[in-house]
């Protein structure tokens, strides 16, 4: 339960949230909830065919239509060198299609009217002529040579995006060649979909009497978002104001540009008054960045013992139709390469292949620090395979494999260097917890019984907080991060930071941080975020970056400010400055326990009596650039009974053990794990967006594409180890990811633990229970 | 249309477009903007009020509907300043965190305290089964219901207790 703001040393406790007043109050300030005066709406047109070439477009109707203020298409775009953007992946795409579309539900016009509704009305009006194309919806279809070229746009004509590759294939290759123990699994990793619960949206409301863009967005990344305009839009930088208000999740949906955005901004720019767009969630399901997607094979050499040896990963990554991919420049798989994960493989090599399709683009980091779900999933999945190839439990396996403790900084065979961690001890809490060994006597029991009880590891190793800058950008943008902090006369603080939150809390965690290392409590100290006018340059909030990158930032920018509070605290008690010592919550005279001051006091004289010769005020500000990414991990155990009748999958138990290093509220970090387990489940059990071969999107709202409700979602049970991060300013890590992360692969291993007596090795997500029916009476399984 | 609708204690009279739907009244004439929209579908709940004393999502209530009856937004719950229990409790238990889903998860938690004063979990789970959040996995917010169960039945003085000696100072 939580505890008061108003109490000093708040670092590691669970401090009520400072966000919630408002929230449960109802007086949230969304984008939707911004209503300008003058203001219209913008509707987008999308096309009904996946791949079609554009004839004709009419927009006399639409034009005519009551209320109607403005129709664009892609030809008003590209007289305004508009008509294509730049996606985060340095691909290019289209805001309004113009020679042709590439996927069902692309963007083909804009209608603004004077309310929604006329919009939608008029959006009917706007006649299209399209010409159907042949479609491409299989990636391994698109790589043969008779498959149409998609974007015959770009100078390369193929629809391969990308090959890419890491690790040492000779080394890797020459192992396998001598191997005892070769396995060898397929493994997809369906389509999803971030799906927060608020859609995208923005007003765009341009005043040209200043010549000033202020831009309500809901963004993950406002500062990257005000750049990519400003070099896509040619207004200066300085005349762009983005405000992300609140945030109704992001899961990493609310990270790039989309059409509807650029859209909304030329209506504003033409008509001179605020235009608002807000997407349905069909819209936001059908046409905004999808996640996963990734067709894994995967191959594990090994010695009879069960000592693992080698990793080789080949995977065909489906980019959709416009690779935008929300990915650091030099990773156009992201941080897949994480894939041998938290065990000690000498020797790895991984090839993706991206191509393109005609689905919508993507893939975006979805609660997952870039492409480090599938790779997470990939191996645990497999090492999985092993134990039972060898015929080994699956936790003795992952406990002879593990990278110990004393290898850190441990070197990985694709080049990440792990900063810490304790993976035995992590996994032996969850065994014990859990009560591992009786529930392995149970299922023997029970299936000498004829039932299906399966028991589920997934010990995965997570890389999250990037920069550092050196190796981490985004379209040259540097994954630093940032906090700037402002202590006024009477010890009340102002921070802001680079970062955006959607939920996570930073209101609170960040306050916290700040007030440990001042003397403060969280009461006193206020964070804003979102505003670019206001925050210091910074990133956005994905990749569980915030903790590791401006969580460090405001740490050192707060002790940044004691450095200057020392000099002030030294003249108050007129000693010198080496006399000056400081307990976390005031300083003191060394050897002399009477006399102290606290920073309350000292705030107060840095604006009415500094010492001579020192500048007044008390602000500081601090850009860090982490020397490291940090590796957070962690041991679940699922626990799953099968129904023979029905197929259904009922979690009985599921246990979370985490490892993200120093906790800065664990109200908050047991929150974050129970909304990621969550996902992670939907994902193991429910979610998938096919397309049928003419690419027609058959999961484009939520009652085709399926969300877990109270009903569905079992009760989690968590716990944690910890091991600080040995290079971060309080040794945190981030773990907003890791339950998305690590999950999938301990259900779908339960699954897969529950049907092996029927020599089940693998099955694909989503588990639907007519996919284990069907498993079932294959085998002649009848209730 | 002319329609007349009492919202949170409050007579609003009102022209609207037939097609107007019960939502984006509240949100768009009344500025009352804590009732969110979420999906299409009347999947998501987050719009869900209380018509007439029963939980209904307003995405899927036409304005016109609402013509003579009494509503209850979020807005409507705080009385006086002093929030109700069940958002204390949503506070205190970390019930929440983008804040989206919110308003309406508190409305049906709301209506189903009216209904049912000691819900069980599953109790719980299935009158919130019309509610989608994205962020907490739902053990919190059973948790909170709890909680605000127990404050409302009275037997909760050691509950209201426990939220006034540990509860977050309200800034």
């Amino acid at each position: 339960m939580a505890l008061r703001q108003t109490e000093l040393r708040p670092l590691g406790k669970p401090v009520g949230r400072k966000e919630d007043p408002r929230l449960i109050r109802g007086k949230g300030r969304y984008v939707d909830d911004i209503m300008l005066p003058n203001m219209l709406h913008l509707c987008v047109v999308r096309s009904p065919y996946a791949h079609a070439r554009i004839r004709r477009i009419d927009a006399s109707a639409a034009l005519a239509a009551p209320g109607v203020k403005l129709v664009l298409t892609g030809e008003d775009l590209a007289k305004m060198n508009l008509a294509w953007m730049p996606t985060l992946a340095g691909d290019r795409q289209m805001v309004l299609a113009t020679e042709k579309v590439l996927f069902q539900y692309q963007e083909v016009a804009a209608v603004v009217a004077e309310t929604r509704a006329q919009a939608e009305d008029a959006a009917q009006l706007i006649e299209v002529d399209y010409e159907p194309l042949p479609v491409v919806v299989d990636p391994f279809y698109a790589l043969s040579p008779e498959a149409p070229i998609l974007r015959d746009d770009k100078e390369k004509k193929s629809n391969l995006i990308f090959h890419w590759e890491a690790g040492d294939r000779e080394e890797t290759e020459a192992i396998f060649r001598e191997a005892p123990v070769v396995v060898k699994q397929d493994v997809r990793f369906p389509r999803v979909h971030p799906s927060p619960l608020e859609p995208c949206g923005c007003v765009a409301d341009y005043d040209t009497a200043r010549s000033k863009l202020t831009f309500y967005v809901t963004s993950q990344a406002p500062h990257a978002h005000r750049t990519v305009l400003a070099l896509v839009s040619g207004l200066p930088e300085h005349q762009i104001h983005v405000i992300s208000p609140d945030v109704g999740g992001g899961f990493g949906n609310k990270v790039p540009v989309y059409p509807g955005y650029v859209c909304a901004i030329v209506a504003s720019l033409k008509l001179g008054v605020p235009v608002k767009w807000i997407e349905t969630r069909t819209e936001n399901i059908a046409s905004t960045h999808f996640a996963r997607d990734y067709h894994m094979t995967a191959e594990i050499a090994a010695r009879e013992d069960g000592k693992v040896l080698a990793l080789r990963v080949k995977t065909v990554a489906d980019h959709g139709a416009f690779d935008g991919a929300a990915d650091p420049s030099k990773f156009p798989a992201g941080l897949f390469s994480i894939v041998t994960g938290s065990y000690d493989f000498k020797a790895a090599f991984v090839e993706v292949d991206g191509v393109h399709t005609n689905k919508p683009p993507g893939g975006v980091a979805y609660r997952c620090s870039f492409r480090v779900t599938e790779a997470a999933y990939l191996i645990e999945r497999v090492m999985d395979v092993l134990a039972r190839r060898l015929g080994m439990d699956p936790a003795e396996l992952r406990m002879r494999n593990f990278i110990r403790k004393e290898q850190f900084p441990y070197r990985s065979p694709t080049g990440w260097v792990y900063d810490s961690g304790d993976y035995e001890k992590t996994l032996t809490l969850a065994l014990e917890r859990i009560g591992y060994e009786e529930l392995r006597r149970e299922q023997a029991e029970r299936r000498a019984r004829g039932e299906f009880m399966g028991i589920g590891i997934s010990t995965f190793t997570e890389i999250v907080g990037a920069g550092p800058s050196h190796t981490f950008d985004i379209l040259g943008l540097k994954m630093f991060d940032s906090a700037q902090i402002r202590v006024h006369p009477t010890g009340k603080v102002i921070a802001r930071l680079g970062v955006r939150h959607q939920g996570q809390g930073h209101e609170t965690t960040f306050a916290q941080i700040i007030a440990e290392e001042l003397g403060l409590t969280v009461d006193d100290v206020l964070i804003e975020e979102g505003d670019t006018d206001t925050a210091p340059y910074g990133l956005g909030t994905y990749a569980s970056r915030s903790t590791p990158t401006a969580g460090g930032a405001a740490a050192l920018c707060a002790r940044r400010i004691r450095q200057k509070a020392r000099k002030i605290a030294a003249h108050l008690l007129e000693v010198g400055e080496d006399d000056v010592v400081w307990d976390g919550t005031a300083f003191s005279v060394q050897g002399l326990p009477g006399r102290s001051v606290t920073m309350k006091d000292v705030a107060f004289a840095a604006y009415t009596n500094v010492p001579e010769g020192l500048e007044p005020g008390l602000e500081a500000s601090y850009y860090y650039d982490p020397p490291n990414l940090t590796f957070p991990n962690g041991a679940y155990i699922a626990v799953v009974d099968i129904d023979k009748g029905t197929g259904a999958v009922k979690v009985r138990r599921f246990l979370a053990v985490d490892d993200c290093g120093t906790v800065i509220n664990p109200m908050i970090v047991e929150g974050q794990v129970h909304g990621g387990l969550t996902e992670g489940f939907a994902i193991a059990f429910m979610q998938d967006i096919p397309y049928d071969a003419d690419g027609n999107c058959l999961a484009p709202n939520w009652m085709d594409y399926l969300v877990p409700t109270a009903l569905d979602t079992p009760h989690w049970e968590t716990d944690r180890t910890v091991t600080p991060s040995p290079h971060h300013p309080i040794g945190a890590k981030g773990v907003g990811e890791s339950p998305n992360v690590g999950s999938p692969a301990a259900f779908v291993n339960a699954v897969v633990d529950a049907l092996s007596p029927l020599g089940v090795e693998h099955i694909d997500m989503p588990i639907y229970p007519w996919k284990v029916w069907s498993i079932l009476r294959a085998h002649g399984v009848t209730e | 249309m002319k329609i007349a609708v009492k919202v949170n204690g409050r007579l609003y009279e009102s022209d609207v477009e037939p097609r107007t739907l019960l939502a984006y009244y509240l949100r768009e004439t009344l500025n009352l903007t804590g009732t969110h929209i979420g999906c299409d579908t009347t999947s998501c709940g987050a719009c869900t009020v209380l018509l007439d004393g029963e939980a209904v999502k307003s995405c899927t209530v036409l304005a016109v509907q609402a013509n003579g009856r009494e509503v209850m937004t979020v807005e409507g719950l705080e009385q006086n300043g002093q929030l109700h229990p069940v958002q204390k409790a949503f506070w205190e238990a970390h019930a929440l965190q983008c804040g989206y889903c919110t308003p309406g998860m508190l409305m049906a938690s709301y209506a189903l305290l009216q209904d049912n004063p000691a819900p069980t979990e599953a109790e719980i789970r299935e009158a919130l089964s019309g509610n989608i959040c994205r962020c907490t996995g739902y053990v919190n917010i059973v948790k909170a219901v709890q909680l605000a169960a127990r404050e409302l039945s009275g037997e909760g003085q050691e509950a209201l207790q426990e939220v006034e000696a540990h509860g977050a100072s309200s800034n």
